[in-house]
């Protein structure tokens, strides 16, 4: 996939998207928050030139309404060269994704000049709130090299002066910006390493005049849109196809213009002040490698000395710039606060620290509730926020609850963050200012606790939507060094803390007085493997746990209660009346004191140090229905 | 060899290039029996196709296509 012309920071779109296209064309009712949410949302998949086109034909309905919810109205004029009407629908296809609702007017082919001068013009007669000036090198007479370095100047002048006309006769026309493309220069070399510095090479008098466009933009209102910029990053070579405009004056590959229609569109939202103001981060595999509670100070990855540290440094470097132009930072992590927050304070390669974040949300509540919370205790509109998680199943939890929230999809390198989110164009600006800079320092670093958010959002359907299956199975061979590598390395969702050498995990395979349980989890993102151990200790009238300890990364997906279901019909069916639990405290499980609990485990005894034991009566205990498939299965015993 | 391409694929992206679902392309079929198809849902057709079996026509064989037979064959002789 090539990130930037297939918009890899956007989800690929479903499989039933003409159905989707199909039923909101068809919706007869009146538009609502609903609706234009819904329209949204499914602009942000990276749609393809045809879909665009469905979509362009879904905002030209919607704009025929005048109830105004989310989305931003803007007339956009079109003056560009060659053949701009397969350009046009994907422009406004691509509103919704920026929350814009866009009118596109489009100028006569190949007059840019009149529809400038006159009044009567489709363009200027559209009163539009801005104009897209898009000129081509071969327009501006600049496809052809000059000898020397006067009769170079003059053709710069002399196409600079052909745009400086058309923007100042369209200007009593406009509500707005004038929208300048810089040139794209064109690929083919005439001398080679020397066009860069010969200044008649066709290249050089291109980048002359987009440095004059640069300075003029400077000095007034109007807003650049850095097209050389985006053929520059995407590969001149991709971008430009001279097949295409031989063939019918398309001014650049036609696999292009999804890029380009979203890079429009963003600096439209940015026009409109909706670019994003805010960067929420999750921490474990997100700006460090490894999870802290589990890995602790000394075991994630971050700074010289790994591949993987240096890529998470990257990541935290780019989020202090983005800091230091204005974008506030706030911190979203499925942690206990105090040990979330020693990497900050503690560890020597953290870029980043606590004075830097503006709101810090780690607890073990799910994500789209902390997003909130985040949003209220900063004072900014939830559509402000941009998430940034390693995790699929965050993300997608995310964009389920809050639509408005942009979530880009990341790869599996970490290396490729910085590029993903930047080219992501969230934080587009069409302005800085010297405010600007200084917003995030407004915010006081918060050192104490935020609030947590009761749970508002519904998980339940979320987690039904993810086809979990839940396999248990009792300890065998092939699961021992995974069984013992979990035993030795959980920290945090570890009821005991019991460490087992191998050898012995390899008796309790066929110890009659052990129930033993062996949990992995496959859902819609992917195969999670063994998440989670458990072993009872089995006497005639009641199962007392020695083991129960989970992957952190799966929390919130009723995992424990599906094993809680598992060992009591187990046990049930061997005549036992309960199930006794013991909490064992330590530096690092605080997170699972209220474990039993949360089972419906009555309080037994507690003891100073915190520890505690809990019961269960088995003929209390009715199963739940949960959001996953659960199989059982007999150990694959090994000869 | 080549792979074969049938008409049902076709049919598929013509569906969601013309955004018709009822359209049942023949062999025999022209542009001018699509109301949707004109020169610029032709540039959109030519690069879907071209995208979605990863192949590349020069505009010389494009501007040689008559009828939605012509395609296939153009199709299958690049499969």
């Amino acid at each position: 996939m090539n990130l930037l012309a297939d918009l890899g920071w956007l989800r690929r779109p479903p499989a039933d998207i003409r159905d989707r296209f199909r039923s909101m064309a068809g919706n007869p009712n009146q538009p609502d928050i609903v609706s234009d949410t819904a329209l949204i949302d499914i602009a942000s998949y990276a749609l393809d030139i045809n879909q665009l086109t469905r979509v362009s034909r879904l905002a030209t309905d919607r704009l025929k309404s005048p109830i105004d919810t989310v989305l931003t109205r803007f007339k956009l004029g079109l003056i560009g060269s060659g053949t701009m009407s397969l350009i046009a629908p994907a422009i406004a296809g691509s509103g919704p994704r920026h929350s814009t609702l866009l009118t596109v007017v489009e100028g006569d082919y190949g007059r840019a000049l009149e529809e400038s001068l006159s009044p009567t013009s489709s363009v200027r007669s559209a009163q539009p709130d801005g104009v897209l000036l898009a000129l081509d090198y071969r327009d501006l007479h600049l496809d052809t090299a000059v000898a020397d370095p006067d009769t170079a100047a003059g053709r710069v002048s002399a196409a600079f002066s052909h745009l400086q006309t058309i923007a100042e006769n369209l200007r009593p026309s406009l509500k707005g910006p004038l929208l300048l493309q810089t040139v794209v220069p064109p690929m083919e070399p005439l001398f080679g390493s020397l066009d860069a510095s010969e200044c008649g090479s066709s290249r050089a008098m291109v980048t002359a005049l987009n440095a004059r466009i640069a300075n003029w933009i400077r000095e007034g209102d109007d807003v650049l849109v850095d097209t050389a910029g985006l053929a520059n990053a995407v590969g001149l070579q991709n971008w430009h196809d001279p097949a295409q405009w031989h063939a019918a004056k398309l001014p650049f590959a036609q696999e292009m213009v999804p890029l380009y229609a979203d890079l429009i569109c963003r600096t439209i939202a940015a026009i409109r002040g909706k670019s994003r103001k805010c960067l929420v981060l999750d921490l474990d595999n997100t700006i460090w490698g490894g999870v802290v509670g589990d890995d602790g100070l000394e075991g994630i990855r971050l700074g010289q000395g790994s591949a993987e540290g240096e890529a998470f440094l990257a990541i935290q470097h780019m989020a202090l710039e983005y800091r230091s132009r204005g974008i506030v930072l706030a911190v979203c992590s499925k942690n206990d606060d105090t040990i979330a927050r020693q990497p900050f304070r503690a560890h020597p390669d953290m870029l980043l620290k606590e004075e830097h974040i503006a709101a810090f949300q780690a607890n073990w509540n799910d994500k789209a509730s902390n997003l909130r919370a985040i949003s209220e205790q900063l004072n900014i509109g939830i559509e402000s926020l941009v998430f940034l998680d390693d995790n699929p199943f965050e993300r997608e939890q995310v964009r389920r609850e809050l639509p408005l929230v942009a979530v880009p999809e990341l790869p599996l390198e970490p290396a490729l963050y910085p590029r993903v989110l930047t080219w992501a164009g969230y934080f587009e600006a069409v302005a800085i200012s010297a405010e600007d800079r200084k917003r995030a320092d407004f915010y006081q670093a918060n050192a104490t606790r935020s609030a947590v958010l009761a749970s508002s959002s519904d998980m339940d359907s979320y987690l039904r939507s993810l086809d979990m299956l839940c396999t248990i199975r009792p300890f065998d061979g092939v699961g021992r060094a995974r069984i013992a590598q979990l035993i030795n390395r959980s920290n945090q969702f570890n009821l005991t803390t019991r460490r087992y050498t191998e050898n012995e995990v390899a008796a309790m395979e066929t110890a009659p007085d052990k129930f033993t349980m062996q949990v992995r989890l496959v859902d819609r993102f992917g195969d999670n493997g063994m998440i989670s151990v458990v072993v009872f200790d089995k006497s005639v009238h009641a199962w007392t746990n020695d083991i129960w300890l989970m992957s952190c990364r799966v929390l919130g997906r009723r995992v424990e209660e599906a094993v809680l279901a598992h060992v009591c019909m187990a046990a049930k069916a061997e005549g036992v009346k309960s199930l006794i639990g013991h909490y064992i405290p330590s530096a690092k499980n605080g997170m699972v004191a209220n474990h039993y609990g949360k089972l419906g485990f009555t309080l037994a005894d507690e003891s100073n140090d915190g520890g505690a034991v809990w019961v269960l009566e088995l003929e209390r205990y009715r199963p739940p229905e949960l959001p996953m498939q659960i199989t059982r299965q007999e150990s694959t015993r090994v000869a | 060899m080549g792979m074969h391409v049938t008409i049902d694929q076709l049919t598929e992206i013509m569906r969601d290039v013309f955004d018709d679902d009822n359209i049942k392309p023949t062999e025999a079929m022209t542009a001018d029996d699509v109301e949707a198809w004109d020169s610029l849902s032709h540039i959109r057709l030519i690069v879907s196709i071209e995208k979605r079996f990863d192949i590349k026509f020069t505009n010389a064989e494009v501007e040689t296509l008559r009828n939605v037979g012509d395609l296939l064959n153009a199709i299958e002789a690049k499969l």
